[in-house]
């Protein structure tokens, strides 16, 4: 069987930064590989080395640029890439949900396969949508925030563990094709090793244009548009201990006496 | 047409805390858009969870009696249809693990815009705006939208609705499509028993991933026993498998509250903190100044735990 996990570069934010309008100034911007999307190319990764799987697709949404993080990807062993990009794309602040939801189904609907992984959210925004969206506009079946997947995946149905609230877990058995959106925990993504690094220099890595995918251009424009960004309005009355470790840490002892922790 | 719906959340036979904020947000908005509040009751004991969260400023309440648990199929199939039936302006949704796995599915349905854990809205004719975080906490946005809207609101964020409400309790009919519930429930497990339990504990020492590496966790044990305190940590610890699940702090962990919670290294994500800000009084070490963390932290010190965390063990041996 065919498994497809969509991974995403997401920009990771230094201690301290500036905000340009509804961007963070790029300066103080990193990129990584989404911390969710890892634990989904592990899966597949997993499943195909149990056997399972016979290839691993990954589907990006992003510019020449990912192709650092995509690359990572195909490190850990997925056997290909696709990566869809437009100059629509350029400059648009945020894609909402819709507007992956409707790149990705395209895609997905072009790869055929019986299982799609998604992370269950990415970090930098958050929306944690899209993975059970793309399956109700695929027709697949779902599961959201797994963090067990049994690799037998008998009769053609995924037993999946998923994580609610309060250290409970529900036990569901998924019909396939399904899209799994992974939690974090359920597996220890690998390291690329070098001898993955340099095949993966050599996979396959295909860019696709909203017009190879027969999307039209205006679903990027999407329904929700970012209007603004700014930091946080703290309510804090944090009393913040100043100096050097020995004096911050000495403050935080007379604390712990004065609250009878220790004597 | 200007009316909200709000779908409540429960979970073995219990409604969860987030119905009855969701009943404070739905009124909120529905004062803004000049509309009704409509609430569903969706699987479960409905009548009894219809009754509970029949809370002042809900207009109406629609029960759907179609199984015991909750399943996306049929959440995601009666949202839709009381969708069509009532043609609310906004749908709202707890942004909980069971409201994140059928509240895209409808949007998508119902070619809807949809807008995920929200922590305010407010709308201003056919506008909506909703404000919401980004970079795990590290800047708040706002984001506007046209039109019809689900949106999913981040649990303890709105206040608990009070006060009995006299709402009409109806009874609604939905069309299941029995055979397009691809998923099945099989059961539920607790997870984390084991051998301490960190609710209990009256300090709490707990270590994020700042700490870097496991060789380096003797510190924080060091610390600990020196406070005679118990070692608690946020996700990423345990997804690495350097503490067991039992010592997770949070959302998905479990919800502490002990007298001094010294949280090390650790950003205070909403799910970290959802578990730990009924600790009495709560220390944060931590590099950066302008982390979450920072928000609900009495007594702070930004600097490094390397530097920090010895220095204070010293202090008590
Ligand atoms: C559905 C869902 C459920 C979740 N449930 C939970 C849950 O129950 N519990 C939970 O904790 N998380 C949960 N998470 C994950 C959560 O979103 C965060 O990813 C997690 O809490 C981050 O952990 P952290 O603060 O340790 O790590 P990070 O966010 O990486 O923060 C590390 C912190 O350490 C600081 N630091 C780094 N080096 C040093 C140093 N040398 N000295 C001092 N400080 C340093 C950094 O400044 C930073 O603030 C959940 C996520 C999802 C999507």
């Amino acid at each position: 069987m065919k498994i497809l996990v969509t991974v995403k570069e997401v920009a990771t934010v230094e201690d301290e930064f500036e905000i340009d309008g509804t961007e963070i100034a790029s300066q103080y911007l990193s990129a990584d590989l989404n911390e969710w999307d890892d634990y989904a190319v592990e899966e597949a990764v997993q499943l195909q080395e149990a056997g399972i799987a016979d290839e691993v697709v990954t589907v990006t949404i992003g510019p020449e640029d990912a192709e650092q993080t995509i690359r990572q990807a195909l490190a850990k062993g997925a056997d290909r890439a696709i990566r869809v990009w437009d100059d629509a794309l350029e400059g648009v602040d945020l894609l909402d949900v819709g507007a992956k939801t409707d790149i990705l189904q395209s895609v997905i609907e072009d790869e055929d396969p019986d299982l799609v992984l998604t992370g269950v959210q990415s970090g930098d925004d958050s929306w944690g949508a899209t993975g059970v969206a793309l399956a109700n506009e695929l027709d697949f079946e779902w599961a959201a925030v797994v963090n067990h997947l049994e690799h037998d995946l008998e009769d053609g149905v995924a037993s999946v563990r998923r994580e609610l609230e309060g250290g409970i877990e529900e036990l569901t058995d998924v019909e396939l094709p399904a899209v799994l959106t992974i939690q974090t925990g359920i597996n220890e993504p690998r390291y690329a090793s070098l001898r993955g690094i340099r095949q993966a220099q050599r996979k396959p890595l295909d860019v696709q244009s909203l017009g190879d995918l027969g999307v039209d251009e205006s679903a990027v424009e999407g329904a929700v548009t970012l209007t603004d960004m700014y930091e946080p309005e703290s309510e804090s009355d944090v009393t913040v201990w100043e100096g050097g470790a020995d004096e911050t840490a000495g403050e935080l002892a007379d604390l712990l006496r004065d609250k009878g922790v220790v004597a | 047409m200007s009316d909200v719906l709000a779908i409540t959340d429960h979970r073995q036979g219990e409604l969860r805390d987030v119905s009855y904020e969701i009943v404070s947000a739905g009124r909120d908005l529905a004062d803004q858009t000049g509309g009704d509040l409509h609430l569903a009751v969706i699987n479960g004991d409905v009548d009894a969870f219809a009754a509970d969260v029949n809370r002042d400023g809900v207009d109406a309440i629609h029960t759907v009696d179609e199984g015991e648990e909750f399943d996306h199929g049929v959440y995601a199939q009666a949202t839709a249809q009381l969708y069509d039936e009532l043609a609310p302006q906004y749908v709202l949704t707890p942004n909980s693990v069971n409201g994140l796995d059928y509240a895209p599915a409808v949007a998508a349905d119902l070619d809807l815009p949809i807008v995920t854990d929200a922590v305010g809205l407010s709308a201003d004719g056919d506008a909506l705006t909703v404000t919401r975080e980004m970079f795990g906490g590290k800047v708040e946005t706002t984001t506007d939208l046209e039109g019809q809207a689900i949106v999913t609101i981040r649990e303890a964020e709105w206040a608990v609705a009070e006060g009995d409400g006299d709402a009409p309790i109806e009874a609604f009919d939905a069309d299941i499509d029995e055979g397009a519930l691809g998923a099945t429930i099989t059961g539920f497990e607790e997870v984390g028993g084991g051998d301490v339990d960190i609710s209990e504990a009256d300090v709490l020492v707990s270590v994020g991933r700042g700490i870097e590496e496991e060789d380096n966790l003797p510190i924080i044990e060091e610390l600990a026993e020196a406070l005679d305190a118990t070692v608690s940590s946020s996700r990423p610890i345990v997804d690495n498998g350097w503490l067991p699940k039992n010592r997770q702090v949070g959302q998905s962990g479990k919800v502490v509250t002990p007298d001094v919670y010294i949280a090390i290294g650790i950003s205070g994500a909403v799910q970290h903190v959802a578990g730990m800000k009924g600790s009495d009084t709560i220390v944060a070490i931590n590099t950066d100044p302008n982390a979450p963390i920072m928000d609900i932290a009495d007594y702070a010190i930004h600097d490094d735990l390397f530097d920090v965390v010895p220095a204070l063990t010293e202090e008590f041996q």
